[in-house]
Formats: C-alpha cells, structure tokens, sequence
C-alpha cells in the first residue's frame, strides 16, 4: 500500500517539473458569489448561508467590531501595495451545498480539477495512510477516510461541518490560542472565516494516517480565509499535512488563515506545510499574499512540532508558534522558506516558554534567489516561572545572487536564570567550488545548485513526512529554476 | 586519449601555463612533477574546465573533441575525471546520493540506462572493499568530517565507482601516511588498463614507488621542460630540480 502511495505521489511530482507554474488553471464552476466589501450585513448573511447557530454570528461580529478598531501591521520587512478590504469578495461557495454520500456526485469538472493537481479522490479512498479533506474554495465539498477515523473516535471534517456537529468542542477552543484581538489578520480571519479543517483526537488515541488538505483559492477576486482547529486529547498523537497550490493570477490575492493547535497533556500533534502559493511572475506581477497566523498551545508534557516548506507567495507573513504552557512541554520549528524573483518572506517562529523544563527547538533555512527579500522573524521567551528551560535556534541563510537579501532577526527574552538559550546564525553564498566539483562529477550546474541547496535543508526535510519530503525537494528545484549561471 | 598543444592559461589574469605540449595513449600512465608553482594543479584544473582559468591560447582534443568549449560537466561525462587536491565539503548530500546522481547523468550521456539500486549498491560494495572503505564512510555527507586521508580516499573511490577514461590526480599522495598511500595507490593500479590513462600530478617520486610511470614530465614555469621515464622521477627525487631548470634556462637562452 505504501508502494501505492508513493507512485501516485511520484505523479505529483512529475506534474511539479516544470518551469511554468503549472497550476494556473481555472475551473469553470458556478459560484455563488457576494458583492465586494465588508460591514456587518455581509458578515451576519455569510453566517445566514452556512447556517450558523446564534453564538458564531455574534463571534464573528465582535471579531470584525475589534478589527476596525486595529491597524494593519507594518514591522514586517515587506512591501506591498495596500490591500482595500472593500474590494474583496469575502465568500464564494458551489452554488448547491454539497452533501455528498459518495464521489459520484460530486461535480465531475471539480474532480477534474483534483486530477490535474494529482490528488484523484477516487483513488484517494483506496491509498493509505492519507485521509484528505480537500478544500475547493472556501467549502469543503469530499471528505474521505472519515468511517476509518470515526471508528477511533476521530474527528476530521470541515470547519463548517464542526460547528453544526461538534459546537461543544468548537466553542471551547475556537479561538483559545489565537484569539480574534490577537492581531489584524487573526480578526479579520475570525469575521469572515469561510471554512477550514477541524480535527479531533479523542484521548490516548495515536491517529492511524496522517491526516492532510489540500487548499486552492480558485475565484477571481475571493480572499481566502481558511480556519483550522486541531484538538489532541490527553495521550494521543496526530500528523496533520497541509500542502497548497493556487492557479496563476494577475492581481494580488489575500490569504489570510489562522490555524490553532491545541495539545493537552502527554499529547502530540506535527504539523507540516509545503506551501506553493503562486508568487507572482518574474517581473513581480501577482502573487499571493500570505498573512498567517498559526500557534499552537502545550499543556503538560506536550510536544507541537512545526515544519515549514515556504516557496511560494508574493509576500509571506507567518510565525508558526508554540506556547509551551505545561510543564516539560517541547515545541519545535523547522523550516525552509525560498524566495526567488521578487518574492518577499518575513517568516519565523514564536517560543514562548512558560512551564517548568520547556525545551525549544528553532531550525530555520533561508534560501534567497533573483531580487527577492527572505527575512528570518523569530521569539524565545523565557517567562518567570519557566525554570530550566532551554531553547537552541539554528538560522541559516543562503543567497544565490547578488541582488537578493537574507536578513536575521532574533528577539531573546529571558526573564528566568536558570535558562539556557543558544542561538546560532551563518549566511553563506552558494560555493563555486562545490558545484564546480559536482560538474566534474558529471553533474550540471542546475542539478548541482539543487543538490547543494537540498544538502543545506536536510535537516528540516528529514522532519517531514516521506512523500511530503520528496515533493518539497522538487518544489524546491521549480523555485529555484534559473536563480543560478 | 588526449592531446595537449600550446596549451597557455591564466588565472586572475596572471598567466600561469606558457605552452604546455603533451600526448597521452590509451594504456599509458604520465607522471608530471615540478616544484611548487610551476602550474601542475593549474594544468590539472583547466583540462577539468573550472571557470576560474582562461585559457588563452592553445588546444585540448580528448578522445577527438575540442575540450575548450566543453563545460565541465560534459568534460566529465566524455569521460575526463579529476580526482582533486582539495576536495570540498558537501553538507547534507550522502555520497551515496551523490555518486548515484553522477554515474546516471553520465550514463544518460552515453545513451546507457540508469544503474539500478542494487546494481549500484554492488557496485560501491566491491569498490569500496579495494580500499577497504568503512560503509559508514559512504553513508555520511561527501566529504563531511572526513580527515585528510579519507577525503583523498574519497576521491580514489569516486574513480574506481566512476571508471572514467582519463584520470587526473591532482596530488592525491599529499597529506597521506604510508599505510593510506598504499591503499591509493593499489585503487589506481586497479583502476588503470590498456584502454584508460592516468595522468598523477605529484611533488615526490614516493608515490611514483607504487605508481609505475610509463612518462615522467617536468613542468616549470608553465611549461614541460623534460620528459622522460620512471628514471627522471629517480633523478629529481636524488638531484632536485635546480640542475633541469639551470638546464633549460640554457637552452631557452
């Protein structure tokens, strides 16, 4: 069965090789769309049409009131042209709401659609290890695998299907690691957040496949706010995959989800992204802009991994972070972000330690190419109470070209002596004598610039899972095509 | 297999090869020697085709094609190895991976079909016995954390994995213990037949012990400045090279 998934995912990867974005097309479904602009109306009739209960209307609105109230963000090291809210389209769904029993209703020019992006769903049921809920605009329209993970007490279903089954849980913790006052982009997600992926892991149950998504924004002028909620009870184990491309587009396109984890005591949840958000062309014409905010919360004992493949979108805004409440808590980081042409990333982690014996792990791996801009971002703080606790972080930046920049901003706070913080930094250009000794190996100078940049991510790539790993060294290939000679 | 003509090189713009003339036979195995600076590792890089030299003047015809346009890469895959001085660091990248990835781009060259991975894994298992190579020693990162001995090591088991038609070693004896010496040697005497030819660029006649030259070519000041058998080795290892360069200023004069 492995062998199974594995050939299937080689289709993947033998659609990712090509110079071209590839996956720049577009599906003609009938949509239901709102007008443009957003105020209270538009907010309560996007409530109205998933058939909310009362309590997530109001959320919602108290979301948006506290988000007129802020301001947009501007530390990061980006540029971008200013995003009017008004001019954005805050849902879009298939016009009838799916409820499908099997694949044979779903619309067959959606699994088309699928096809092309090489996750066909009627294969899907039959590989193994991978339950995907894939996410075709803002509604979830195939969820597979869910009588498997029912039989554990699993829950993993749309965003919008947990708040009408599961409004227990989603009270509980929507909102509990990021709340909507968070930050502008975490505000605006919690008023207009149009679906996402819900899981539940019941206690002690280590979940028997890695659970992943797919995401494509695939209407013209559409935001994106996905909203995803995993919850691992006491004892029990999750990896959950997120992988995203999205069709070529000339005008900028926002995307602003929020992903909270929660991991009560003794739990673990990994969470790996490959993140192929189209980043615009190699004038710098379009892209995605990805303002993200994911954060996860430990309690006792709890480990929340983190590992990051970034190598699309016009501008990346996004700290996946850990709080580490619970005593002897773990989080960890690892991540490779790739900018190329005009690409812009301020990317990092946030590690807040707060229980007793909290450990941190940070990996980061900048690669800059063409005339782009990749900025390390990241937090350790160590609170009072947080006795011995420890953090390394590992940043690394690699330029292959004159015009790019890498940059490196660690914040370190301590505020416990018994603390031990270690921080390491290097920036290198990419060795001529390296690839001149793999030409003489027979190796050409494309092939030795991925070789090299492969070798200098392992350490992150070894956190993901294997098929996942293999996609990102291609994407990463793609990313890079032409950066180098 | 290869031949050398006028062959005149730059680095940085300094000129370090003034003509150099040299003819090498399928079966024969030259030894060019000369003190330091004279332009052996300079030779050895520009017949590999690293950017950093230009050559200036002067041809290079390999197996009948013109190496001077070639990239490098082509040059390897034509069958031209180096094994290097100084071979560099490659972090993250096994050498399993790395010689893999090597042999099939040269064999897609060729127009022969990939090494499967347990033909390749033979392979490595029979090679790597000749030098008696740990397995630990593969599965690490090219060169990572590799002493001296075991970079150059390294490289003789690339040759004898990559089997290539010409050989250049560019003092591979350097830095070597006796013991590792021996090891070396005896993969290029493995290596070497009458249908391939090695080149050893060296400062001592101590490898040349185990390495029987057919040719031993002086080069000083960028260009040979005598040619000869096993014996010139001999002579150079007892007399030095001030008498052969007192000699050829004279003629030149």
């Amino acid at each position: 069965m492995a062998e199974e998934y594995k050939s299937d995912d080689m289709k993947v990867v033998e659609d990712l090789t090509s110079s071209e974005y590839k996956w720049g097309f577009v599906t003609d479904i009938e949509e239901i769309k709102f007008p443009k602009g957003l105020n209270e109306d538009i907010i309560k009739k996007l409530s109205e049409v998933k058939n909310e209960p009362g309590w997530m209307t109001e959320w919602r609105l108290k979301a948006y009131r506290h988000w007129l109230k802020m301001e947009e963000p501007k530390w990061p090291k980006v540029k971008y042209d200013e995003v009017d809210f008004q001019d954005i389209i805050y849902y879009s769904a298939p016009k009838k709401k799916p409820q499908y029993e099997s694949l044979d209703e779903v619309d067959p020019q959606l699994l088309e659609t699928f096809e092309k992006l090489g996750i066909p769903l009627e294969e899907q049921k039959l590989l193994a290890g991978v339950a995907v809920d894939a996410v075709f605009d803002s509604v979830s329209v195939a969820t597979t695998f869910k009588e498997t993970l029912a039989e554990k007490g699993i829950i993993f279903c749309s965003m919008s299907e947990a708040i009408q089954n599961h409004p227990d849980l989603v009270k509980k913790y929507l909102g509990s690691v990021v709340p909507y006052t968070d930050n502008f982009y975490a505000a605006l997600n919690s008023a207009v957040f149009s679906d996402g992926s819900f899981v539940y892991i019941p206690k002690g149950v280590r979940c028997p496949m890695e659970l992943s998504t797919y995401f494509r924004i695939n209407a013209m002028n559409t935001g994106q706010f996905e909203r995803t909620l995993i919850v691992a009870d006491e004892g029990s184990y999750v990896s959950y995959l997120e992988g995203c491309t999205a069709p070529m587009r000339d005008e900028n396109q926002l995307h602003a989800a929020v992903v909270e984890l929660i991991a009560l005591d003794n739990a673990e949840i990994k969470y790996s992204t490959v993140q192929n958000w189209y980043p615009g062309d190699k004038e710098g014409k379009g892209g995605i802009y990805n303002f993200v905010t994911k954060r996860g919360l430990c309690k006792t004992n709890a480990k929340i991994s983190w590992t990051q493949v970034e190598t699309g979108s016009a501008v990346t805004w996004k700290y996946p972070s850990c709080i580490l409440q619970g005593d002897n808590s773990i989080g960890e980081f690892y991540s490779v972000a790739v900018t190329n042409n005009f690409q812009q990333a301020d990317t990092g982690t946030k590690m807040i330690h707060i229980g007793k014996n909290t450990r941190s792990t940070i990996v980061s791996k900048g690669i800059s190419a063409g005339r782009s801009d990749n900025s390390y971002r990241g937090l350790v703080k160590i609170s009072k109470n947080a006795e011995n606790a420890r953090n390394f972080s590992q940043c690394d930046s690699m330029l292959l070209s004159d015009t790019c920049g890498a940059h490196t901003f660690p914040y370190i706070e301590v505020e416990n002596k018994s603390a031990v913080v270690e921080h390491e930094a290097t920036t290198s250009k990419v060795n001529e004598e390296q690839i001149f000794y793999l030409n003489q190996r027979g190796i050409s100078t494309e092939d030795a610039v991925n070789m090299i940049v492969n070798g200098f991510c392992k350490e992150v790539f070894k956190e993901l899972p294997m098929e996942f790993a293999v996609e990102a060294q291609k994407l990463l290939a793609i990313s890079l095509e032409g950066s180098v000679g | 297999m290869i031949t050398i003509k006028n062959l005149h090189a730059k680095v940085e713009g300094k000129e370090i090869l003034k003509g150099v003339n040299l003819q090498v036979n399928a079966g024969e195995i030259h030894a060019i020697m000369g003190p330091n600076g004279s332009g052996k590792s300079t030779l050895a890089n520009v017949l590999a085709g690293h950017e950093g030299y230009e050559v200036t003047a002067g041809e290079v015809i390999f197996e009948g094609k013109d190496l001077i346009d070639m990239p490098p890469e082509d040059r390897a895959r034509e069958g031209l190895f180096l094994a290097f001085q100084y071979p560099v660091e490659i972090p993250g990248i096994t050498n399993t991976v790395f010689l893999q990835t090597a042999i099939n781009e040269i064999r897609k060259y060729r127009g022969l079909p990939e090494l499967g991975a347990k033909e390749f894994l033979d392979l490595m298992r029979e090679k790597s016995k000749i030098l008696n190579i740990d397995s630990s020693l593969i599965s690490r990162s090219v060169n990572v954390g590799f002493s001296g001995g075991e970079k150059k090591k390294n490289e003789i088991f690339q040759l004898l994995m990559i089997d290539p038609k010409l050989a250049i070693l560019d003092e591979t004896d350097s830095g070597l213990d006796i013991d590792a010496l021996k090891i070396v040697a005896k993969g290029i005497n493995v290596f070497h037949n009458d249908k391939n030819a090695v080149i050893v660029v060296t400062h001592y006649q101590r490898l040349l012990d185990y390495i029987v030259p057919d040719f031993v070519h002086v080069l000083y000041d960028g260009k040979i400045i005598k040619s000869g058998d096993k014996n010139l080795a001999l002579q150079l290892e007892k007399e030095g090279y001030d008498q052969l360069i007192k000699e050829a200023a004279e003629i030149e004069a």
